[in-house]
C-alpha cells in the first residue's frame, strides 16, 4: 500500500449521476460550502440534451490559492450511479476516493480495474428511505459523507442548505447530510488523504455565480427595462434568472414566440425609449440576423447576448464552443457598425455588459456580447460587484427638458460625429420616424445615390467617436510580462484554462504572457500589435476548428500566428492538457 | 387637435393610380382626425410591401420595419410606452405569409394596439405573386398553373386565437372603413382589421367590381358581434356574399394590464436611477 501525505485545501471533486438527480445543484452546494470556508472555488457542469437518464456531472475545484478553471484530474468522486464510476475512474488520481452506495451499485474489481483507489460505500438510499425523503436527496447524503471524509465543517454545509432550500426541505436535507456525515465518520475517519480547512478568509465575502447570472445582474443594474427571448441552451438560464425579478425591478421580461419576435420586440422597446436586451445561442442568432441589420440601419440601441455552443446547426446543444466569432462580426446583409465584446469570466460578464449597454446607446448601434456555454453555465467566485464603477451613459437621448425646440427634430440628423440625437416618440411636438429602408434625415425612404452614400458614411463615422470613447474601457488585458518566451492570445472563456496553464508553464521555468482580447469589434489593433512586435513565439488558443481569432489578427495586422492550439470537441480546455499542448507546439 | 393638413408629408406617393391603399390611407387620416388624436402620440409601424410606404405618407411617429415583423416591433413599442397609440400596418403577404408566426401570438396576448392589414390577395411590390389569401386556382407569375391550396382565413384564425376585436373593411367604402378604424382605435386590446384593397395592377380577379358585387355589411343584417359562434359562422362565408364589418368584439385583460409593475406608469418612465442589486448579490454569497 502506498502512503500518501495529507493534502490540505486543494481538491477536485466530481459529482455524477443521471439527469434529474440534482447533480448541478449538489455540486453548487458543495462549492458554496467551500467558498464560505474561505477557499477559492470554481464549478462547472456537463450535461446532455435530455431530461431524465443519461449522464450528468459537475466538477468542483477548491483551493487555498487562486484558481480559474477545473483541473484535469479528480480527487474525490461522488457517484450516484454506476456510469459515473465507469466513465470517470481513470480521471481519479492515485489514492482518490469514490463515494457510492454499494447496495445500489454492484461494482466488481474487474470493472473498476484499479487498486489504487479508495472506495467509500455508504447506504445513501437506505438513509433517504429512513428519513422518508425523495430519492433525489441521496445526493445530499453523499455531500455529508464527503464533508466527513474531508474532515470539513458540517456546519458550513448546513448553513448553505438552509440558505438554498425552503425551511422544511432544508431541515430534511440537513438531516440527510448529518446521516451521511456520521456514517462516513464512523467507518472511514482519517482514511482519506485530502482535507479541507476553513481559512482566515472564511465567511460570506464573495459571490458565487454563473456567467448568465452576471450578465443578468448587469442588465438590471444598467436599467434594462425590456428583455425578450426565446429559450435556447445555453442562454435560457438568463431568462430564468431575470423572469422572477422583473416586477421588483420594474422591467418586462417576456418569452417571445421566436427569436425573430424577440429581436424585433427589443428593437421596438428601444425605439420607444427603454434599454432593451435579448439573448440566444447560434441558431437563434441566425434567426435574429435580419433584425440585427434593421437595428444597424435604424440606429437603434440594442444589446444582444450570444451564448455559443458547438455547431454547425443544432450541433452539441449542451456543450461549449467558440465557432461563432466570425458570424457575429459579419451577421446580416449590408454593412453597418457594431460592437462585439467577449467577456472571459463572471466579473467581466458583469462589467462588460454594463459597457455594452452604454456603447449601444451612446453610439446607437447593436452591441453584441459573445459568450459560450462554459462561461455562462460555470460558476465562478468574485468580489461583490461594484455598482459605481461603470456609470450609465444614455448618450444623446434628449428628454423633454433638453430638447431645443427651435429647429425641427430629425431622427437621422447629420452631425459632426455621426451620432444623431434621440428623442422618445410621444414627446410633445416631435415626430420620430425611422426606417429599415435607406432614409433621409427625417426617416423618409430614399434611393437617392448621394443621400445613400452620405447616410452610410454617417453611420460609419460613429466608429471614430467610438474608438475615442473606448479609451476609457479595457479592450484587452495583458497577464504576465510584455516580453516573454511565449505570448498566448485568446478571447472569451478560454481565459480560465489559459491562466491555469500559465501557472504550469511557469513551473517549467518558461516566461509566458497572455493577451486577452475582450473587444473583437472594433478590433484593438494597437494593443495586439504591441504584443506581436515584442513576441518571440505567439500561440492562439481557441475552442474552434479554424482559429477565427488568428484570421482576425491576420486581417487587421497582416501577421501570422506561430501556433494555434484548437479544441472543438464541445469541451473546454483543461489546464494540464493545454500547457502540454503549448509545450509540444513550441 | 390634428387636422388632415397636419397629417400631410412631403414624400411623393408612389402607389399606382387607383390603388386600394389610397382608401386605407385616407380612411386612417380621417379616423385620426375624428378621434382627435395628437399626431405626436401615435406611432405607425409598417412592414415591407406596397402597404409599408404608408409610413412616408402620414405625418406621425413611424417605424418602417422589415418584412413580416410589424407585430413584434409594435409589441415592443407599446409595452415600453403604453401611453402611445400604436397602429401596425401590414400587407397580406407581410402578415399572413412572412409574419404569420406572430399573428396568433399578438392576438392572444391582447396587446393594446391596432393591426390594419392591406389585403389585396397578391404580392404587389414584387410584381405579382401568390399570397396566403390568394384564391385557389389564382394564376400569377409564381403560380402559372394556378395557386394550389385554398386561401387562408385570417378572420377565423383571429377568432380562434381569442381575438377581442375582429373586423373586415373594404377600401372602396370609405365611410364604413373610417367607422371601423375609429372603433378599432378605440378598442382596449388587440384590434384586428383586415381591409380588402384591390391591386389594380396585379390582381385581375379581385377587382373593385368583384368586391362591390359581393360585400355586405354585417351590421345591416343584425349580426350580434358579442356572439362568437355566429361570428365564426360568418367568418367562413365566402363566394357570392362576403361580410364586412365587426365580426366579434369582447373585453379581456390586456397583456400590459396583467403586469403589476406597469400599474402606475409606463415602462419607460420607471426609474433607472438608484437601482440596487445588493439584495440579489447577498443571495449569491
Amino acid at each position: 500500500m502506498l502512503v500518501f501525505s495529507l493534502i490540505v485545501n486543494k481538491i477536485s471533486v466530481l459529482i455524477g449521476g443521471e439527469a434529474g438527480a440534482g447533480i448541478t445543484r449538489s455540486g453548487f452546494l458543495f462549492a458554496k460550502a467551500c467558498l464560505r470556508g474561505g477557499l477559492h472555488v470554481f464549478g462547472t457542469n456537463d450535461y446532455q440534451s435530455l431530461i431524465r437518464g443519461g449522464h450528468n456531472f459537475y466538477i468542483v475545484r477548491a483551493d487555498a490559492e487562486e484558481l480559474y478553471s477545473q483541473a484535469d484530474t479528480i480527487d474525490l468522486l461522488l457517484a450516484l450511479n454506476k456510469e459515473t464510476i465507469l466513465l470517470h475512474k481513470d480521471e481519479l488520481v492515485p489514492g482518490g476516493g469514490i463515494v457510492y452506495d454499494a447496495e445500489a451499485i454492484a461494482l466488481s474489481d474487474e470493472e473498476l480495474g484499479r487498486d489504487d483507489l479508495k472506495l467509500y460505500s455508504a447506504p445513501l438510499i437506505e438513509i433517504v428511505k429512513e428519513l422518508e425523503g425523495e430519492l433525489i436527496m441521496q445526493n445530499t447524503v453523499a455531500l455529508g459523507a464527503a464533508v466527513a471524509l474531508l474532515d470539513y465543517d458540517l456546519k458550513i454545509l448546513n448553513a448553505v442548505l438552509r440558505d438554498t432550500f425552503k425551511p422544511k426541505v432544508a431541515e430534511l436535507n440537513v438531516k440527510a447530510a448529518k446521516k451521511g456525515y456520521d456514517y462516513a465518520r464512523e467507518n472511514y475517519a482519517g482514511d482519506f488523504g485530502y482535507r479541507l480547512e476553513r481559512t482566515a478568509l472564511g465567511g460570506k465575502r464573495k459571490i458565487f455565480l454563473t456567467g448568465n447570472e452576471a450578465v443578468g445582474l448587469a442588465a438590471i443594474q444598467a436599467g434594462c427595462k425590456f428583455y425578450a427571448a426565446y429559450p435556447m441552451t445555453p442562454a435560457t438560464p438568463l431568462l430564468h434568472f431575470l423572469a422572477p425579478l422583473d416586477r421588483e425591478y420594474g422591467m418586462i421580461v417576456m418569452q417571445a414566440e421566436s427569436e425573430i419576435a424577440a429581436i424585433n420586440m427589443v428593437a421596438g422597446a428601444s425605439f420607444a425609449g427603454v434599454r432593451a436586451m435579448t439573448a440566444t445561442s447560434g441558431g437563434g442568432f441566425c434567426l435574429m440576423s435580419e433584425g440585427l441589420g434593421m437595428i444597424g440601419m435604424t440606429e437603434t440601441p440594442v444589446v444582444i447576448t450570444l451564448a455559443q455552443r458547438p455547431g454547425p446547426s443544432t450541433g452539441l446543444p449542451t456543450y461549449t464552443g467558440q465557432g461563432d466569432l466570425r458570424f457575429v462580426i459579419h451577421a446580416s446583409q449590408g454593412e453597418f457598425p457594431r460592437v462585439v465584446i467577449a467577456p472571459g469570466d463572471v466579473e467581466e460578464c458583469f462589467y462588460k455588459t454594463l459597457e455594452a449597454f452604454n456603447l449601444a446607446e451612446r453610439f446607437q448601434m447593436p452591441s453584441i456580447i459573445i459568450t459560450d456555454k462554459y462561461l455562462v453555465e460555470s460558476h465562478g467566485a468574485a468580489d461583490p460587484f461594484d455598482q459605481d464603477i461603470i456609470v450609465s451613459d444614455r448618450g444623446l437621448l434628449l428628454t423633454d427638458d433638453k430638447y431645443m425646440r427651435e429647429e425641427e427634430y430629425l431622427r437621422h440628423r447629420f452631425t459632426e460625429d455621426g451620432v444623431s440625437p434621440r428623442i422618445m416618440p410621444g414627446t410633445v411636438g416631435v415626430i420620430v420616424r425611422t426606417s429599415a429602408n435607406e432614409h433621409d434625415e427625417h426617416g423618409f425612404t430614399t434611393d437617392d445615390p448621394e443621400l445613400t452614400t452620405k447616410m452610410a458614411d454617417k453611420r460609419f463615422k460613429k466608429l471614430d467617436a467610438l474608438a475615442k470613447y473606448l479609451e476609457k474601457y479595457e479592450t484587452t488585458k495583458l497577464y504576465g510580462p510584455h516580453e516573454a518566451d511565449i505570448n498566448i492570445l485568446g478571447w472569451g472563456s478560454t481565459k480560465g484554462p489559459i491562466r491555469e496553464a500559465m501557472k504550469l508553464l511557469r513551473n517549467e521555468h518558461l516566461k509566458v504572457s497572455y493577451l486577452q482580447i475582450i473587444y473583437l469589434t472594433p478590433f484593438p489593433v494597437a494593443s495586439v500589435q504591441r504584443i506581436l512586435k515584442s513576441a518571440k513565439t505567439t500561440v492562439v488558443v481557441e475552442n474552434n476548428k479554424t482559429s477565427q481569432l488568428s484570421s482576425l489578427i491576420n486581417e487587421h495586422l497582416l501577421s501570422d500566428i506561430d501556433h494555434k492550439i484548437l479544441k472543438y470537441d464541445g469541451r473546454p480546455f483543461n489546464p494540464r492538457e493545454l500547457s502540454q499542448r503549448i509545450m509540444d507546439a513550441i | 387637435m390634428v387636422t388632415l393638413d397636419d397629417l400631410k408629408t412631403p414624400a411623393k406617393n408612389t402607389w399606382c393610380p387607383g390603388c386600394g391603399n389610397f382608401g386605407i390611407l385616407m380612411g386612417f387620416k380621417r379616423a385620426l382626425v375624428q378621434l382627435g388624436l395628437d399626431r405626436d402620440q401615435v406611432v405607425l409601424v409598417s412592414g415591407i410591401g406596397c402597404h409599408g410606404k404608408i409610413v412616408n405618407y402620414v405625418n406621425i411617429n413611424g417605424f418602417h420595419g422589415i418584412h413580416g415583423r410589424v407585430l413584434p416591433l409594435a409589441t415592443g413599442i407599446k409595452l415600453a410606452n403604453h401611453n402611445l397609440t400604436v397602429v401596425g400596418f401590414a400587407g397580406d403577404a407581410d402578415c399572413y405569409d412572412e409574419g404569420w408566426g406572430h399573428f396568433s401570438h399578438a392576438i392572444r396576448r391582447n396587446i393594446d394596439m391596432t393591426l390594419i392589414v392591406h389585403n389585396n390577395m397578391v404580392l404587389g411590390l414584387t410584381t405579382g405573386q401568390t399570397t396566403a389569401t390568394s384564391q385557389e386556382g389564382f394564376k400569377t407569375k409564381s403560380t402559372p398553373f394556378g395557386s394550389i391550396p385554398p386561401a387562408l382565413n385570417p378572420i377565423a384564425h383571429a377568432l380562434v386565437s381569442n381575438g377581442t376585436f375582429v373586423a373586415r373593411g373594404y377600401s372602396g367604402d370609405m365611410r364604413h372603413l373610417v367607422n371601423l378604424m375609429v372603433e378599432a382605435l378605440k378598442h382596449k386590446g388587440f384590434a384586428f382589421l383586415d381591409v380588402f384593397q384591390p391591386c389594380v395592377t396585379f390582381n385581375y380577379l379581385n377587382t373593385y367590381d368583384w368586391f362591390r358585387k359581393r360585400v355586405y355589411k354585417l351590421e345591416e343584417e343584425g349580426h350580434d358581434y358579442a356572439d362568437i359562434e355566429t361570428a365564426l359562422e360568418r367568418s367562413f362565408e365566402w363566394g357570392d356574399r362576403i361580410p364586412i364589418g365587426i365580426f366579434y368584439r369582447a373585453e379581456r385583460p390586456t397583456f400590459r394590464g396583467s403586469l403589476p409593475q406597469l400599474k402606475e406608469a409606463p415602462l419607460r418612465e420607471l426609474s433607472t436611477e438608484d437601482i440596487d442589486i445588493t439584495p440579489i448579490l447577498r443571495t449569491m454569497m
